[in-house]
């Protein structure tokens, strides 16, 4: 979806200001099942950032703490009033390890997303925008990547970096997740900067001798940039459970720098077989919620912005009586 | 006089938005006799293709319909979607402006005939269906060896064709054609209009011809209806209604068009209006060369001006009704920057 | 004619694959050579003297030139030799065909419950737009979406397995069941009606059945929000309009028109699907101990066996541009127009 490009009589910031009120407008029009799920969504990730955000607070204890108050938690213990989602093998409080769980999913996937924009959004403008040799071989690349299965990537990327310098931790999971969609930020922008270069408003700028920098930052940029939000929502939905299962994996964080959903699942693997669900069934639940809330948040602003979904509401019709006919 | 094929009385259609409807057709009467050929003319936007589409009920999600379109003694307005859907095909057609795009291109010619005939008339037998889809291929100008071909595999021309041929299978009483020959090349655009025109020759088929070119008119129709702004301003046979237009639009569109002895461009300034708060009055005030005050203020009544012509104008009178002194010119400032509609 | 085209489209896809395929290969040669430390070191060390270090390193050709073993790597692959494992010296080829086999068993089925699933709900869904049928249809999409695999897996482990006791938790077939089949194709479920062996059958089934249908769930929700999508695209489609103005019942019209075309993408999102149900698979043979090719990449993983690490990663290229070559034919086959 093009928008018009800022009128040159109008200051760029107001032009900012107007699109902007322009993108809102398609919210408040949107039909109620749309705006639901944009709330909704919001709501939910919402929840999840104020835990990741404000889990030292929140939570009760620590996500590696066995013990209180000099007395060790019971091992294994269902869900109690003491320890309302029960305590593993190790004697940690589930409940606390799912709200510190959800910082440390916050901490990578913004990392990962931060740095798979970085890289992705200019080589795909870049690419785009002058073609060639260069964007000829870098399609090649990303295309081959794009093809193969995210995990197996991140799996990969996180094997190689796990036994260099930089180790197992936050980062390499980030850089294994951001190595994956790079490929997918780089063709988005890619395909979409070439429908842009077409548009009669882009060759009027380039007759009239526009530097291509001018021409791809306020005009290329800006247009590409609006379709970024529910990519990038839907985006991080897909890297949480990246990240969880690069946990499940043993290619997540390391146990002592926090705790991941993913891999406490792994842990409750062997406790399923005594039938113990309370370890794995909260950190699951955790994650479907998360990625269900970003998926409704990513979907919602889809549908509300993008204009072959959209579905307009329709007022009701009264047809007023009309004046009899005259005699001509 | 006998009873007309279609009578259009009082029709409306509004379609519904966030806010107001919008009020595509307003009042709109019409009345089509059997093979007649009539053409409906109006810039883009004034109610034409909903005026058509209407008739048929294919009318979007959120439009609503009111008033009469009595066709074999039946008001179509109103009729449960069943009944309606049974008389789209044998008794009226439509063909549209993109041939391009209304065929499906997973399907050969050949399915699509059979669907159509198969639905209406169930107890054909395959070689029936077969001779009657290739004979009105066949008048359309389309061999018999590319039944069995896809869409794509034809030209644009071509595909009108077929539509129409589409259309025409099932021998239908009255068949709408919205902007036909919009979208075809002038060469292609007269073979189609040459095919059109035989239709109540080589079918005894009713033609609606809905147009913003005043050329295809002038050549195919027998009579003629002038639309502005969800109404008819003017209606009458063609000849009369080009040599002496009634209404001052119809008299602004027919100096617009252009033609080899044409030295100066002429347009009618402004555009047209916004359909969901059209001008108090006369619609077309804000551009009427002719303009009175009255026309600013009260709605014009449907005048008889020759033998079955009719306008929509202040014009035309009744001289009594208009208030004293409203008959001057309206005064108003030069017409600026146009409205968007 | 029709053929000759599709003939042709078929040759050109063919020759786009070869840049494709070396790409992948090469990508994965330098990923592997450019790890830091020394791989056979990483794989065995400690366990076994220098000395014996180097004459393994000899074997696998790992002290040539990079550019000699780049061209073994290559002429290698294209004989069919994916290398050895450096940790239990088993020829890769025996892995592929055997855990490949297994990973090829679960994923069909999958792949089977997820389109299955995915587009009886998309139909719905799209058909139905807007009604609590469509909501719940979405939501459930979604939902399933957002449940991870081995998530899914561990709770149907406790709920059929520990606590209703139905259905076996892990691995392929019982060990009875195992001894007695005969290895035709390594598929155990064809090879079972191979032999016409029913018991054995059902046995294969039962084990088949929780890890199939947890992977194909997961990957449900991808077909199921496509293909809502692309009904109501098509139902909007010009030719719909058409067909209802020459009278076509609605039922006709929204099942022979718009259903039709709206399943045509549905080969390519079976193909591009394939990349997550790859990934799927590798956690769902780790969930249930299912002796896929997926789960033999983590176990070589922890024990950082780099050339096994390689030569699976390398079968994954080429079997994903396999099947996206597969896809391009097959929607050639079915919509005439894209054959160039």
């Amino acid at each position: 979806m093009a928008v018009a490009a800022p009128s040159a009589r109008t200051p760029y910031g107001r032009a900012r200001l107007i699109a902007l009120g322009r993108a809102v407008r398609p919210i408040r029009e949107a039909s109620g099942i749309a705006r639901g799920m944009l709330w909704a969504g919001a709501a939910i990730t919402l929840f999840f950032v104020v835990l990741g955000v404000f889990a030292p607070l929140i939570s009760p204890y620590g996500f590696n703490q066995y013990r209180a108050g000099g007395v060790r938690f019971p091992q294994l213990a269902p869900p109690s009033a003491a320890h309302w989602m029960g305590t593993t093998v190790q004697s940690s409080d589930v409940m606390s390890r799912v709200i510190w769980g959800a910082q440390t999913e916050l901490k990578v996937v913004v990392i990962a997303l931060a740095m798979a924009l970085t890289v992705g959004v200019p080589l795909g403008l870049v690419s785009g925008y002058f073609g060639g040799a260069l964007d000829r071989a870098l399609v090649l690349v990303m295309d081959a990547l794009f093809a193969f299965p995210y995990l197996l990537i991140a799996i990969v990327i996180a094997f190689l970096l796990s036994s260099s310098s930089i180790g197992q931790g936050v980062l390499t999971a980030a850089i294994a997740i951001t190595v994956a969609y790079v490929p997918l930020y780089f063709r988005v922008v890619r395909n979409h900067v070439i429908s842009v270069r077409e548009e009669p408003y882009v060759e009027a700028a380039r007759a009239l001798g526009a530097r291509p920098r001018t021409i791809i930052r306020k005009y290329v940029f800006f247009n590409v940039v609006q379709n970024v939000p529910p990519i990038a929502t839907l985006n991080a939905a897909d890297a949480i459970l990246l990240l969880a299962a690069l946990g499940f994996l043993g290619y997540g964080i390391q146990p002592t720098q926090g705790a991941e959903w993913g891999y406490d699942i792994n842990r409750a693997v062997s406790d399923a077989a005594s039938g113990i669900w309370w370890t794995g069934l909260f950190p699951g639940l955790a994650i479907v919620l998360l990625v269900t809330g970003l998926t409704l948040l990513g979907e919602g602003l889809n549908e509300t912005l993008n204009p072959v979904l959209r579905r307009r509401r329709f007022g009701r019709i009264e047809f007023e009586p009309l004046e009899p006919d005259e005699p001509a | 006089m006998s009873e007309p094929l279609l009578r259009i009385s009082r029709l409306r259609v509004y379609y519904g938005t966030p806010g107001r409807p919008v009020r595509a057709v307003d009042d709109v009467s019409l009345e089509i006799g059997e093979r007649e050929v009539v053409g409906l003319v109006g810039e883009s936007g004034c109610g034409k293709s909903t005026l058509g589409r209407g008739i048929l009920g294919l009318l979007p999600d959120g439009a609503r319909a009111d008033g009469e379109v009595v066709f074999a003694g039946r008001n179509l307005v109103g009729l449960p979607p069943a009944v309606l859907r049974r008389l789209r095909g044998p008794e009226l057609g439509l063909i549209f402006q993109e041939p391009m795009t209304r065929l499906n291109p997973l399907l050969r010619i050949s399915d699509h005939f059979r669907e159509t005939l198969q639905q209406h008339e169930p107890r054909l037998t395959d070689a029936e269906i077969r001779r009657r889809s290739l004979e009105t291929l066949g008048r359309m100008g389309i061999p018999p060896t590319r039944f069995h071909q896809y869409p794509h595999e034809f030209s644009g021309g071509m595909r009108q064709r077929i539509m129409i041929a589409l259309a025409l299978v099932l021998r239908p009483k009255l068949l709408v054609a919205d902007e036909p020959t919009t979208s075809l090349d002038v060469i292609v655009e007269g073979q189609i209009l040459a095919l059109l025109a035989d239709l109540k020759r080589n079918f005894g088929t009713a033609l609606l011809l809905i147009t913003h070119n005043l050329g295809i008119v002038a050549e195919s129709c027998d009579r003629m209806a002038v639309m502005y702004a969800g109404k008819i301003v003017e209606e009458g046979p063609v000849a009369e209604v080009f040599r002496e237009p009634a209404h001052p639009y119809t008299r602004e569109l027919l100096r617009s068009t252009i033609s080899l002895e044409t030295k100066e461009l002429h347009s009618i300034p402004g555009a047209p209006p916004n359909l969901v708060d059209p001008p108090r009055g006369c619609r077309f005030h804000p551009r009427c060369p002719d303009a009175m005050r009255v026309c600013a203020e009260l709605a014009p009544s449907e005048r008889t001006v020759g033998e079955g012509r009719r306008a929509l104008c202040w014009l035309h009178g009744p001289a009594q009704r208009v208030p004293a002194g409203w008959q001057l010119p309206l005064e108003r400032e030069a017409i600026g920057v146009a409205d968007e509609a | 004619m029709a053929g000759t085209s599709l003939r042709t489209y078929l040759v050109t896809r063919l020759a786009l694959v070869v840049p494709m395929v070396l790409i992948l290969l090469t990508l994965v040669f330098l990923l592997m050579r450019v790890a830091p430390g020394n791989p056979i070191e990483a794989a065995l060390g400690g366990h076994v003297p220098v000395s014996a270090i180097k004459q393994i390193e000899h074997r696998l050709g790992f002290d040539k030139p990079l550019l000699t073993q780049y061209g073994n790597y290559l002429w290698d692959i294209m004989r069919g030799n994916f290398g050895r494992t450096i940790t239990d010296n088993r020829p890769l080829s025996q892995i592929i065909a055997q855990n490949g086999a297994a990973t090829l068993e679960l994923t069909f089925f999958a792949m089977l419950v997820a389109v299955g699933v995915g587009v009886v709900v998309g139909l719905v869904a799209g058909r139905f737009r807007d009604t609590p049928l469509d909501v719940f249809g979405r939501l459930f999409g979604i939902v399933v979406y957002a449940t991870p695999v081995f998530f899914l897996g561990l709770m149907a482990q406790l709920v059929f397995g520990v606590w209703l006791g139905w259905l076996p938790t892990s691995d392929q077939a019982s060990p009875i069941t195992q001894a007695l089949l005969q290895t035709h194709t390594n598929i155990y479920f064809v090879d079972a009606i191979w032999d016409r062996n029913w018991p054995a059958l059902w046995d294969v089934t039962k084990h088949l059945i929780l890890p199939a249908t947890t992977l194909g769930l997961a990957t449900a929700g991808i077909f199921i929000r496509l293909i809502r999508v692309n009904v109501i695209r098509t139902l909007r489609d010009d030719y719909i309009e058409a067909a209802r103005a020459r009278g076509i019942v609605e039922r006709r019209v929204v099942f022979r028109h718009a259903f039709k075309n709206a399943l045509v993408p549905v080969i390519t999102v079976v193909g591009l699907n394939l990349a997550l149900l790859l990934g799927g698979a590798v956690l769902t043979e780790t969930t249930f101990n299912w002796p896929g090719i997926g789960h033999e990449l983590v176990l070589y993983l922890e024990n950082r066996d780099y050339t096994a690490v390689q030569g699976i990663i390398v079968v994954f290229a080429l079997v994903v541009v396999a099947v996206s070559v597969l896809v391009d034919f097959l929607n050639a086959y079915v919509d005439p127009r894209i054959r160039y």
